[in-house]
């Protein structure tokens, strides 16, 4: 029965809260273009830092630690440091690529080396035999590297060492700031949306008394203002998703899924801008939520 | 039977302001009480303790059983539901109609529908406002106004009906057309407690009157008369 009786009482609240959002339009409104402003900030900033995430795991996984056997080593050898490699942890793939093919690819690449390198014979290749190694943890790639330069006949190991790193640390940096750009987005947008909230329930402050008065639990005051911050950050949310959606897909198309470079790959609209969409909601949602509940607060002590 | 003790109460302000003294008194269940006092006697602060807006400094409230004053504010809603309140400026909720201002207590309790309509029918029926129940408070005179704010706090079944001025913004034929309602509400078994300074109508109720006066209890009698020598 009781349960029957809450079930009423939510019903009526969400229609109530429902209700004031279009009562109060013009306050309400303020609300709404304040979660909508911060939304796109915020959705812009989820995107981008999204991307950055992507194109550094992109990145991260390409990574290949290029092993330089020496030139005296035989195929005996040369499978010795393979089986050696093999042994190290954190070892996801092993390539074996000759210093033959290795002529050949860089052949097709420009007219010069092709000139250069048909010139050569066989035994007057300067290049190396190598092996290209792929690591599972890029994180850890230059213990990796480390650790093969040791085992005998190799005669050096390439990782792009600096230039990746370094590349990865300012990604990771962007990506940070990024991330504290949103955060705080976030945090100012609540207290925003307290104060114009409060604006709104000011014209209340009667309608708050009288449910006090008459015997109103706080809880049940504070949940059609609640419902009504959850319409408000819902619809707050409406533009920035749509934004987001049109605006990402358009943006995808036009690049071609690439930036700047084919380095740099963006991440295909869907489901991604799904799910920003999602989060966005739930911010919009989870903001106008509190911003209620901390503005009715105030009118509820007795 | 008591249903109200009030024993040893003092109340003073953060401001350091006594508004009451060793106060003692005892309100049996169905009783017709009017507090009266001037300005300052601290007759408000005594109601406004009796529904919990302000506690007690020290002493004891009890009604019903509940010691008020030890009351915890999230608890103060399950008082408030077993009182109703009538106030001198009425607090209706202007955008909302006669039956909607008296049904929206109900709604919030969470009745159904029906039971709803039954009961706000029968308290606007009880003041006799069963005509009006569309029109917006503005549309309604100040007598009648007050009478839907009676209609909302009887609309519960309260035990107890505390009026504080309700006819301060009243002329005198209406005010006494308030006090019929009240006395029709207090019939039905209702405790009645009024506060106010309108001595015509004390003398014509012929009820209890407690006198306070500058935070202390002066008199209390039974079918008591608003004395004109006496100082207030």
């Amino acid at each position: 029965m009781i349960k029957m009786k809450n079930i009423r009482i939510l019903i009526r609240n969400i229609r109530d809260g429902l209700k004031n959002v279009i009562r109060n339009f013009s306050l309400s409104l303020a609300s709404i273009s304040c979660i909508t402003v911060t939304l796109l900030i915020v959705a812009v900033a989820v995107v981008g830092s999204s991307n950055v995430e992507n194109f550094t795991k992109v990145i991260r996984d390409d990574f290949t630690i290029v092993v330089y056997m020496s030139n005296s080593a035989d195929s005996k050898i040369e499978n010795t440091i393979k089986e050696e490699i093999e042994k190290l942890s954190n070892i996801e793939s092993i390539e074996y690529n000759s210093k033959k093919d290795i002529a050949e690819q860089m052949k097709g690449e420009s007219d010069i080396f092709n000139t250069i390198i048909s010139s050569w014979s066989e035994s007057e290749n300067p290049l190396y035999d190598t092996y290209l190694v792929k690591v599972k943890d890029s994180e850890k790639i230059s213990d990796v590297a480390n650790k093969i330069e040791k085992i005998d006949s190799v005669e050096m190991v390439k990782y792009g060492e600096g230039m990746i790193e370094s590349l990865l640390s300012i990604f990771d940096i962007l990506e940070k700031i990024l991330i504290i750009i949103v955060v705080s987005l976030i945090i100012v947008t609540a207290f925003l949306i307290v104060n114009t909230i409060k604006i709104t329930i000011f014209s209340r402050q009667e309608e708050i008394e009288i449910k006090r008065l008459v015997g109103a639990s706080n809880f049940s005051i504070k949940q059609p203002f609640v419902i009504e911050g959850l319409f408000i950050g819902l619809i707050g949310s409406i533009i920035p998703i749509l934004v987001t959606v049109y605006g990402y897909s358009i943006l995808y198309e036009k690049t071609g899924g690439v930036f700047f470079s084919k380095f740099i790959q963006l991440i295909k609209p869907f489901p991604f801008v799904f799910w920003v969409s999602i989060i966005l909601a739930m911010i919009g949602i989870i903001v106008g939520m509190f911003g209620s509940s901390r503005a009715v607060r105030k009118y509820l002590k007795i | 039977m008591e249903f109200i003790r009030i024993s040893d109460v003092e109340k003073t302000y953060s401001s350091g302001v006594v508004a009451i003294y060793g106060l003692n008194l005892k309100i049996k269940k169905g009783d017709f009480a009017f507090i009266i006092g001037a300005s300052g006697s601290g007759k408000s602060t005594l109601i406004k303790m009796l529904y919990r807006e302000e506690k007690p400094t020290s002493g004891e409230i009890i009604i019903g059983g509940v010691n008020v004053g030890k009351l915890k504010n999230r608890k103060v809603y399950k008082l408030r539901r077993k009182i109703g309140i009538v106030f001198q400026d009425f607090k209706l909720l202007p955008k909302l109609t006669v039956y909607e201002n008296v049904a929206f207590v109900l709604e919030m309790f969470g009745y159904d529908k029906s039971e709803i309509r039954a009961k706000t029918l029968k308290a606007l029926d009880l003041v006799g406002l069963k005509e009006k129940v569309k029109s917006y408070p503005d549309q309604l005179s100040g007598g009648e106004q007050q009478r839907v704010a009676i209609a909302r706090a009887i609309v519960n079944a309260p035990k107890l009906l505390i009026c504080d001025e309700p006819t301060g913004n009243l002329d005198p034929d209406t005010s006494l057309e308030i006090m019929k309602v009240l006395e029709v509400i207090n019939d039905l078994g209702t405790t009645v407690i009024v506060v106010t300074h309108d001595r015509d109508i004390v003398n014509k109720m012929k009820k209890r009157v407690i006198l306070l006066d500058k935070g202390r209890l002066r008199k209390d009698f039974e079918k008591g008369t608003y004395d004109k020598n006496e100082k207030h």
